[in-house]
């Protein structure tokens, strides 16, 4: 068996404040296989955003943040590679969809000398005419009516589901092995959040990318991950396949989120206990779902 | 039609862009009764929050009127009329003042209202907190010192510091957590009991709508294509949109999923 695309072993972080060290992290062990559809779903504030941007390198630049545990990336220890070819794996190997398309793409450039420049991650000698073809064949890819208009276009003159498939197309542009997705659909509509999740799917699926969805909405888990991570205050208290898991869910603090969230089909506002002990119970994990042994 | 809180007759609101005229909110008239919760759906651009800018006197309606109690608003809204109708809005971050305490922030309604006396306002203000579930004392409490929960709490306390009668609810719990969303939406629904409040709730979350709206008022383009109480739009739709957004709705139960399947296939049959 070849290493998982991503695995996580006992990561902690902490941040250096005035009063001592605020512990976020508590030591979460994850892993995703090539192909594969990991969601690491919590409450804000939880430690989700912050594992993917560990897992990218960019918390490690902080002064105040304090990072151990094992991260491996196709079985590279990420923490033994040097700051250059780290930098070398994002946006090529590795790439990242942010919550709020319209504030992660440049206002005062065009979407085509910014799918230019991503494209130069990988190609760095591609011209821009070049670039352009290939934007445009990946603006199709996402669904985008006219490419080249877009592509002519500045972020502000999109909506905000036309900018997150830009979004998309650029980040899986460079065919990364290991795609971030933190709260991609958030910012959208219902309707197009459907399309883009359904798109996103499509696409992962037809380049066998790796993928860690990061949510706070359970439904749209649900809807596109394989295998999810309960994550609660720097903890995974449980870990099971998507169905399985809403079906079944087994860890206190899963089955309050659970209940919390409004039925389509009724029966009312749920009852919401007070935030309970039971939440730090120890972790659950479903059958056939363990973390792997590291391979040497 | 004693029982009908706001009227609009063939309200219209057109803004003229460069490209031409845009017809944001296209004839549209609907009541709103009384104590209910009358939820406005659709996807953004659908027109739904130039609607409730209408009818908090944000925008002047380009054609038709809106009725207040019977009586025509004016374009230009008097203080009685500003504090009959409030507004609360998604993001408590940016809808209050990041410089003022929220004890200051709720004492200004109080002050621009004249409601109460100036002697007691401040004490007013703690018990308005504690009515929205918040320690009196969090009055001297600055936004930033507050989770996301806690100041949507506020922006709730702060429309009801003016003892308002319609409140504009837009997108109030789409910031939220589930925990958190699930304990405010029932806040909302104590207080609507507790004070006999009618809400505007303006939302793309279905599943919220489903639980909270006695009726519901779908838009599309500017134009409402359905109004129909909840249990109806549910269960059986008349128009195809509203299928299409209800199909859209992520689930996380298999019951759900079967209601959304059973709504998709009949927009099939029928297109």
């Amino acid at each position: 068996m070849s290493a998982p695309t991503l695995r996580i072993k006992d990561l902690r972080l902490g941040f250096q404040g005035w009063s001592g060290t605020v512990e976020v992290l508590h030591g979460i062990s994850m892993h995703i296989r090539k192909g594969e559809r990991v969601a690491l779903v919590g409450e804000s504030g939880s430690g989700k955003s912050v594992t993917a941007r560990i897992v990218l390198g960019l918390l490690q630049q902080l002064r105040s943040a304090r990072v151990s545990g094992l991260v491996e990336f196709e079985g590279r220890d990420l923490e033994k590679l040097k700051a250059r070819e780290r930098s070398r794996l994002r946006g090529t190997a590795m790439s990242m969809i942010f919550q709020d398309p319209t504030s992660s793409l440049n206002p005062v450039y065009t979407i085509g000398v910014q799918f230019h420049e991503v494209l130069r991650r990988r190609h760095p000698d591609i011209r821009m005419p070049q670039a352009r073809e290939m934007a445009i064949k990946a603006l199709q890819d996402v669904a985008i009516p006219d490419p080249a208009r877009a592509l002519d276009s500045y972020s502000f003159q999109l909506s905000g589901g036309m900018n997150q498939r830009v979004m998309i197309a650029m980040a899986l542009a460079n065919e990364p092995s290991l795609l971030l997705a933190d709260e991609p659909g958030t910012a959208l509509d219902v309707t197009v959040q459907a399309q883009t999740l359904k798109l996103m799917r499509d696409l992962v699926e037809e380049h066998h990318t790796s993928v860690l969805f990061i949510s706070h909405n359970l439904g749209v888990v649900r809807e596109f991950a394989d295998r999810v991570y309960v994550i609660y205050k720097g903890r995974i208290v449980e870990h099971g396949p998507a169905e399985g898991l809403f079906e079944d869910p087994r860890h206190p603090y899963t089955q309050a989120l659970m209940r919390a969230v409004p039925r389509l089909t009724g029966g009312g506002i749920p009852e919401i206990d007070d935030v309970s002990q039971d939440y730090f119970a120890p972790l659950v994990v479903h059958e056939g779902c363990g973390e792997p042994e590291a391979v040497s | 039609m004693s029982d009908n809180l706001l009227t609009l007759t063939s309200v219209s609101k057109v803004f003229h862009t460069p490209s031409g005229e845009l017809r944001a909110v296209d004839n549209v008239s609907f009541d709103v009764r009384e104590g209910e919760c009358l939820a406005i759906v659709g996807e953004s651009g659908s027109g739904k929050s130039t609607l409730a800018n209408m009818v908090l006197g944000i925008y002047a309606p380009s054609e038709g009127d809106i009725r207040y109690r019977g009586v025509a608003l004016p374009a230009r809204r008097e203080l009685k009329h500003r504090r009959a109708i409030q507004l609360v809005q998604q993001n408590p971050m940016s809808s209050l003042n990041p410089r003022r305490s929220i004890g200051a922030s709720l004492r200004l309604a109080l002050d621009v209202h004249g409601i109460g006396e100036k002697s007691k306002r401040w004490q007013r203000v703690g018990e308005l907190l504690e009515e929205v579930g918040l320690p009196g004392d969090y009055r001297s409490r600055s936004p930033a010192a507050l989770s996301g929960g806690q100041r949507q709490r506020v922006a709730i306390a702060r429309a009801l510091a003016c003892q308002s009668d319609l409140v504009v609810l837009d997108e109030p719990t789409s910031a939220l957590d589930v925990l958190v969303q699930a304990r405010v939406l029932k806040l909302l629904n104590e207080l609507r009991a507790s004070r006999g409040l009618t809400y505007i709730f303006i939302t793309h979350d279905l599943s919220v709508v489903r639980n909270i709206a006695e009726r519901v008022a779908v838009f599309e383009a500017g134009k409402l294509v359905e109004l129909n109480p909840t249990e109806k739009i549910f269960v059986d739709p008349d128009h195809p949109y509203t299928r299409r957004l209800i199909a859209a709705v992520p689930v996380v139960t298999k019951e759900e999923e079967e209601l959304r399947a059973r709504l998709a296939k009949t927009t099939h049959e029928q297109p």
